[in-house]
């Protein structure tokens, strides 16, 4: 746009400084309100119980302590173990690392097919994958816990994997597809003519070009199965859980003194990995949110 | 492709291979898909229709689980719910979405600092939003608190254990996550539009709220229209975040169908119920979907 705004005017009246501050001011308050949160947890998570109790919500801890992020992580109690979370934060790389690398690399095969390979019925093909990004997974729950139960994967970590790599593909399929539909067809055919075939031309031509689709991919990838938590609460148990499982049974743990600032460290741990990649590639993470949502 | 006998530029081998190859890429998710989803699908339909309590049982019964399901009290609640934080949820992330995109589009200075900040809930698991919207609303130890050290020693906030009430928390936490996406829907469809629209508009003498009003905000019709698909569907889907922060308590004040889901089928072993009501999810997302991508496919072969 550019040319035309609020704050635009051949006369720069009171009125148009007025407006203008009015919009900063909304602004900021708005982002407060969206970081409050953050700081909260990150305030609670540096106190100790005597100063949550005689503090409040936004009060900055008196001493700087560290004991409920250690707690946190290796020795507050989930379920029967009293060994924190670090298990489950493991569990999650465990799951997430395979599942991320396998679920985008198929994508970008199948991606790669269904751009510049089509056939007959390859569109139908792909219409029928895509209703994978839309169902509610709650029906798919039952019989794939009864199928894993078949296969010997029930509540394993290699359950969880196999299940995240099923019904991410048709996420990943949509994000190459959309990438490579962009890459001129003329391109292949002229390295068809040259005598390159199908793995040649994705390998020297297709791939060499892909990164930034590959980074979308694997960060809305990373976020969702980091993030997932239907999928860990039905399909594992005990030590096997995710480490969203593990906080959300740590935080309703019913036993003894609520810790609230060991919930906030944990919380903040369960959710660094994401937030970690949200601000390294934030511009990544979004092209992924609105091209994964937008279009599929 | 068809141009070329085969033989001329390539060997007649590596034809056929380039011929098969593609099919054979794309045969394993296509055998997934059938299995996982399409057929997944037609037995939870198989199993809504029996009476399978603890196990799954394959006699067929007619619609006695989705009559029991429509009988039963606590499916109204959580649809009611479901009606309540989806309104909710949508209208007012769509409002404020909106608006932040349209004020952050005023050569705003600090535009990529605030556009981070409005952003970073999407980041976060619902588990981890509904773990801090449960400890800042918490009764004793919460705003309630705050306020009253502030000095408003009568404030009272109890509407995460007040059955009336817990699923407006929902909401609060919900639109806190989920605004900045919406803003940043927005905040794209903006700038995509067409200025010469609005540069003609302007030497017309149409004043600025008249334009935003009148063409650009009418312009952005298509984005309003998959802000509201994405929103609905992440309210039909809600989960996480209602285990999370209310736990779909008081007792079942603030279940959703989701949440009710789970408990059927896997707390309270009743299978048939439980894909009865995943069953009646499914057909509302589709009632949604549908004309979703029968508009998306129309555009696209519009244009």
């Amino acid at each position: 746009m550019g040319n035309y705004s609020l704050s635009q005017g051949n006369h720069k009246s009171v009125a148009m400084i007025f407006f203008r501050t009015a919009i900063y001011v909304i602004l900021i308050i708005t982002a407060i309100y969206f970081l409050i949160p953050l700081l909260i947890m990150i305030f609670t998570s540096l106190k100790s119980m005597d100063d949550i109790r005689t503090g409040n919500l936004i009060s900055l801890p008196r001493e700087i302590s560290f004991d409920a992020w250690k707690s946190a992580w290796d020795s507050s109690c989930i379920g029967v173990t009293c060994e924190g979370i670090k298990g489950y934060f493991w569990n999650s790389m465990k799951i997430t690392v395979p599942a991320v690398l396998i679920s985008t690399f198929i994508g970008a095969a199948n991606g790669y097919v269904f751009s510049k390979w089509k056939f007959r019925g390859s569109e139908v093909l792909f219409s029928i994958l895509l209703l994978g990004c839309f169902i509610p997974f709650q029906i798919i729950l039952l019989p794939m816990a009864k199928m894993l139960g078949t296969i010997g994967l029930a509540q394993t970590i290699q359950g969880l994997i196999l299940v995240h790599i099923i019904y991410g593909l048709a996420f990943t399929t949509l994000f190459f597809r959309n990438f490579y539909v962009t890459i001129p067809q003329d391109l292949v055919n002229a390295a068809k003519i040259d005598g390159a075939g199908f793995f040649r031309i994705f390998f020297k031509i297709m791939l060499p070009v892909s990164i930034p689709i590959f980074v979308v991919c694997i960060i809305w990838q990373t976020t969702q199965i980091w993030n997932d938590f239907l999928f860990g609460v039905v399909f594992s148990s005990g030590e096997t859980q995710p480490v969203t499982v593990a906080l959300n049974n740590l935080v309703n743990t019913s036993t003894g003194v609520k810790k609230y600032n060991v919930d906030m460290a944990a919380a903040i741990i369960a959710a660094l990995p994401t937030l970690a990649v949200y601000i390294i590639a934030g511009k990544y993470f979004l092209r992924g949110l609105t091209a994964g949502s937008v279009k599929g | 492709m068809k141009l070329q006998s085969p033989g001329n530029f390539r060997n007649t081998t590596s034809y056929i291979s380039d011929r098969l190859l593609p099919k054979l890429v794309l045969a394993p998710t296509f055998v997934s898909t059938i299995l996982f989803v399409y057929s997944f699908i037609l037995w939870t339909a198989w199993i809504s229709f029996t009476k399978s309590k603890m196990l799954p049982r394959y006699e067929l019964e007619g619609l006695v689980q989705y009559i029991k399901l429509f009988a039963n009290d606590r499916w109204w609640v959580a649809s009611k719910n479901l009606l309540i934080f989806g309104s909710l949820f949508i209208t007012i992330c769509t409002i404020l979405g909106l608006l932040l995109a349209i004020f952050l589009d005023q050569k705003i200075r600090i535009e990529g600092a605030l556009r981070t900040i409005f952003l970073y809930p999407m980041a976060l698991s619902f588990i981890v939003t509904g773990t801090v919207w449960k400890w800042i609303l918490n009764p004793s130890h919460g705003v309630e608190k705050l306020m009253q050290d502030m000095g408003f020693s009568s404030f009272h906030f109890d509407w995460l254990v007040n059955s009336d009430m817990a699923i407006y928390t929902v909401v609060i936490a919900g639109v806190w996550q989920s605004t900045g996406f919406v803003m940043a829907l927005f905040l794209a469809g903006l700038r995509g539009i067409d200025d010469s629209i609005i540069k003609a508009a302007q030497i017309d003498g149409a004043s600025l709220p008249r334009i935003y009003t009148r063409i650009i905000i009418p312009s952005l019709r298509p984005v309003f229209f998959s802000t509201v698909m994405i929103l609905s569907h992440i309210a039909i889907k809600s989960f996480d975040l209602v285990v999370a922060l209310t736990g779909g308590g008081p007792g079942y004040s603030s279940d959703v169908p989701a949440t009710f889901m789970y408990s059927f089928a896997f707390t309270r072993g009743r299978l048939g119920m439980g894909a009865a009501s995943s069953m009646v999810m499914f057909g509302a997302v589709l009632a949604i979907i549908i004309p979703y991508l029968y508009s998306e496919l129309r555009s696209r072969d519009n244009g």
